[in-house]
């Protein structure tokens, strides 16, 4: 674990980059580790941040399979959304714990 | 000589990661099968570059009418168990309707856990931009038809070929 300041905010983040505390997380720190992983946050974007960081809430594993049957993006759009990370980098954007799933 | 060990030392620091992986299926049983879909799913999701090569028996992971029904052997197979952990007698296994059973449950297991039905894996593993082959030889040998493969298989393909795909220094080739 380590301490960072993203958006002018002082973080505890995990060794990988993953916030520890996600209700720490907004929208400035997601747009700030967006950037970093060369994404540009949309509303889209967001509506998939906030979907995960609910069903994290709720205790929930998260999959692309479940995103993709979430009814805001198909798996491909996901992918679309965070090239070569849909679960990871969107997990890290959101400031939830890195996925645990392998689906 | 002290300056060239510590050099060497730097070199195994580097990370190296994975850039493409290529997977080749040969067995067409549940299980087989699916271990080449979680281990391709797994390396798009890690934005590796995926190739998988369905050959012999394995063929029946990406035909249609074989890929959502796909067994897992009752008998022969040491580490079946019933539930509960009691060894699963291999004479029951070998009875009629058995093998169909046990895979049925198999595949309740699966969904639960949000492991997709075969054909719904194969799209995810498209979906990010993964690549499904099948092999010539096997197709040729089956009297299997494109149009009788699932519609996520890139193109039949000879083993020179599948070859041709897996350059690269940074490259694994996995069989399952």
């Amino acid at each position: 674990m380590e301490a960072k300041t993203i958006a002018g905010i002082d973080l505890k983040v995990s060794d990988d980059g993953y916030l520890e505390d996600m209700t720490q997380w907004n929208e400035d720190i997601a747009r700030e580790i967006a950037n970093e992983l060369n994404i540009e946050l949309t509303d889209k974007h967001f509506e998939v941040l906030n979907y995960l960081r609910e069903k994290t809430k709720a205790g929930e594993t998260l999959t692309i399979r479940k995103v993709g049957k979430s009814g805001i993006v198909d798996i491909k759009e996901l992918y679309k959304l965070f090239p070569k990370g849909p679960l990871k980098f969107s997990s890290k954007i959101a400031g939830i714990p890195k996925p645990t799933s392998c689906i | 000589m002290e300056t060239k060990e510590i050099e060497t030392k730097v070199e195994t620091k580097e990370k190296k990661p994975l850039e493409k992986v290529c997977l080749i299926c040969a067995k067409g049983s549940l299980e087989d099968v699916y271990a080449t879909l979680v281990m391709a799913n797994g390396a798009v999701m890690e934005g590796i570059e995926t190739n998988v090569f369905f050959t012999f028996f394995g063929l029946d992971g990406i035909t249609k009418k074989e890929m959502n029904h796909l067994h897992t052997a009752t008998t022969g197979n040491p580490a079946m168990r019933m539930p509960g952990g009691l060894p699963f007698p291999t004479m029951l296994g070998g009875l009629p309707g058995v093998e169909t059973a046990v895979s049925g449950m198999m595949r309740k297991q699966m969904e639960d856990l949000d492991m997709p039905p075969v054909d719904e894996f194969l799209e995810m593993i498209t979906a990010g931009g993964g690549t499904i082959y099948a092999c010539k030889l096997a197709v040729d040998m089956f009297k299997l038809k494109k149009e009788d493969l699932s519609d996520e298989v890139d193109s039949i393909i000879t083993i020179g070929e599948f070859y041709e795909l897996c350059d690269g220094d940074r490259t694994q080739i996995i069989f399952t």
